[in-house]
């Protein structure tokens, strides 16, 4: 009984977070769900369903069962499905401002219970990576943009894998780090076009 | 005023131009090297010095004093506690952490409501005269060796949760602890992560929290510290002393066993 209300809490909490993929349940244990469920409330926009992990959480929460052969075929499984949920540009424009993108890259605001809902978001990039060479307050979590487009052109594939990337990066890996950008509503479309512009302009600073 | 001070020469610190790589380095350098000119003049003593003459105040509605308060090393026992938390009460047959054990002395002795102490706020009310009592009571194993082994089957339990509470990810960020703190030398901007799943790094985070602030000019408690990683990790809202908290401190406590405290520490 214990364990139906849980598995229908998991299933809320997902359709909440607004998913739904194919791919059967990953089973959290439900001795962990049951103190996160006992030691969290709601706080403004942080929502308490936050803590049920949707597929590819659950899938990256437990290191044994992502590298078994099982684990590993989910990965691929929910990969797939999320690349081919990504959307193009609504108009077919894939770069916007880049000078706007900076500021969407340089903001790590957004999304805490601490944030006002509807407020805008940033993309927190300078948080984990590197991006141009007059800001040196950056992380290191992720890879080093510098020199982004510059390194990589910008043919078809390259613009596309990057507008793919920012949307959802899990498209390419189940537990990349980066949040998915377009999946849960954390930036715009104008804002991943801006932050395009940023990697890939050659007139961006990114790419000086 | 003592923070103030301290926040602006910092800022300079850490504002100052130089090389790129040189400057990324030098700002941990130069931090570090505030820490041990502060060692003997941390804010955080201030929290101390009222945490003591608190501990022994008559307070609440059965106006009493904490000195008769179990940490664990017996009632009144308050040299090297803190370095043995959180750890498992027979009485409440429960882990605790120290804030938690703490609840339950103010509860039992001086009849203040768990239940009050839960719904407040960090700084305030209630919690401000707690939050001194912390400082003093951290304070007393400063230099003393970080002893949380884990042998009480509950005590084990609450690690083996902790772990993987450690790595549960969740939210719209698909954050979870790991996210941040499982692979050595990483930043989050300029500022250093510890890799908590590993002795070294867990002792580096474990060992310094509680801690004065610099950027706040508060004293931060390990429950606050946890509160705000979560709200950075855009979860709900971790409540205060719960279950999920203690068996995260327990689980950094115990990867750090055998580190040495250094709380109250000294932070960013």
């Amino acid at each position: 009984m214990k364990n139906q209300m849980m598995n229908r809490s998991v299933v809320l909490g997902s359709v909440l977070l607004g998913l739904s993929f194919g791919v059967s349940a990953q089973a959290v244990d439900p001795a962990v769900m049951a103190i996160m469920e006992s030691s969290f409330r709601t706080q403004g926009i942080a929502d308490k369903s936050r803590i049920y992990p949707d597929e590819i959480q659950a899938l990256c929460s437990d290191k044994a069962v992502f590298n078994s052969p099982e684990g590993q075929k989910k990965a691929i499984a929910l990969q797939t499905a999320a690349l081919e949920a990504i959307k193009p540009p609504s108009d077919g424009v894939y770069l916007g401002d880049w000078q706007a993108g900076d500021k969407v890259a340089k903001s790590g605001r957004g999304a805490t219970w601490s944030d006002q809902a509807g407020a805008a978001n940033g993309g927190g990039c300078y948080n984990c990576h590197q991006v141009t060479k007059a800001e040196i307050s950056y992380g290191t979590i992720g890879p080093s943009l510098l020199g982004y487009g510059k390194l990589r052109g910008n043919s078809k594939e390259i613009v596309e894998y990057t507008w793919n990337r920012i949307n959802n990066s899990k498209a390419y890996n189940a537990c990349s780090n980066m949040p998915r950008m377009a999946h849960f509503k954390l930036l715009t479309e104008q804002q991943m076009k801006d932050v395009m512009a940023l990697l890939l302009d050659p007139a961006s600073p990114v790419n000086q | 005023m003592r923070h103030h001070v301290i926040t602006a020469t910092l800022a300079l610190a850490i504002g100052a131009s130089a090389p790129l790589v040189v400057h990324a380095q030098s700002a941990a350098e130069q931090l570090q090297e505030y820490r041990t000119m502060l060692a003997d003049g941390n804010p955080a003593e201030l929290y101390e010095m009222e945490g003591e003459e608190l501990w022994v105040k008559a307070m609440g509605p059965k106006n009493a004093s904490l000195e008769q308060c179990d940490l664990g090393l017996g009632a009144g026992v308050v040299q090297g506690a803190a370095a043995q938390l959180p750890r498992y009460f027979a009485d409440t047959d429960k882990v605790q952490d120290l804030e938690s054990r703490l609840m339950t002395c103010m509860e039992t002795l001086q009849g203040i409501a768990q239940a009050d102490v839960i719904k407040g706020s960090f700084g305030r009310g209630v919690r401000q005269p707690m939050e001194a009592v912390v400082a003093y009571i951290v304070g007393q194993s400063k230099g003393m060796p970080i002893q949380v082994p884990a042998s009480h089957p509950k005590e084990k339990e609450m690690v083996a949760l902790g772990e993987k509470i450690f790595f549960l990810q969740g939210g719209p960020m698909d954050f979870s602890c790991a996210s941040c703190h499982a692979v050595d030398g990483q930043r989050i901007r300029m500022q250093d992560l510890p890799n908590l799943t590993e002795k070294e790094g867990a002792a580096a985070g474990w060992g310094n929290w509680p801690a004065y602030r610099v950027s706040s000019g508060t004293f931060w408690t390990m429950q606050r510290r946890l509160n705000d990683c979560y709200r950075q990790q855009r979860m709900p809202f971790p409540i205060f002393g719960s279950d999920v908290t203690v068996a995260l401190s327990i689980y950094m406590a115990n990867k750090a066993d055998g580190g040495e405290m250094n709380t109250p520490g000294l932070k960013r």
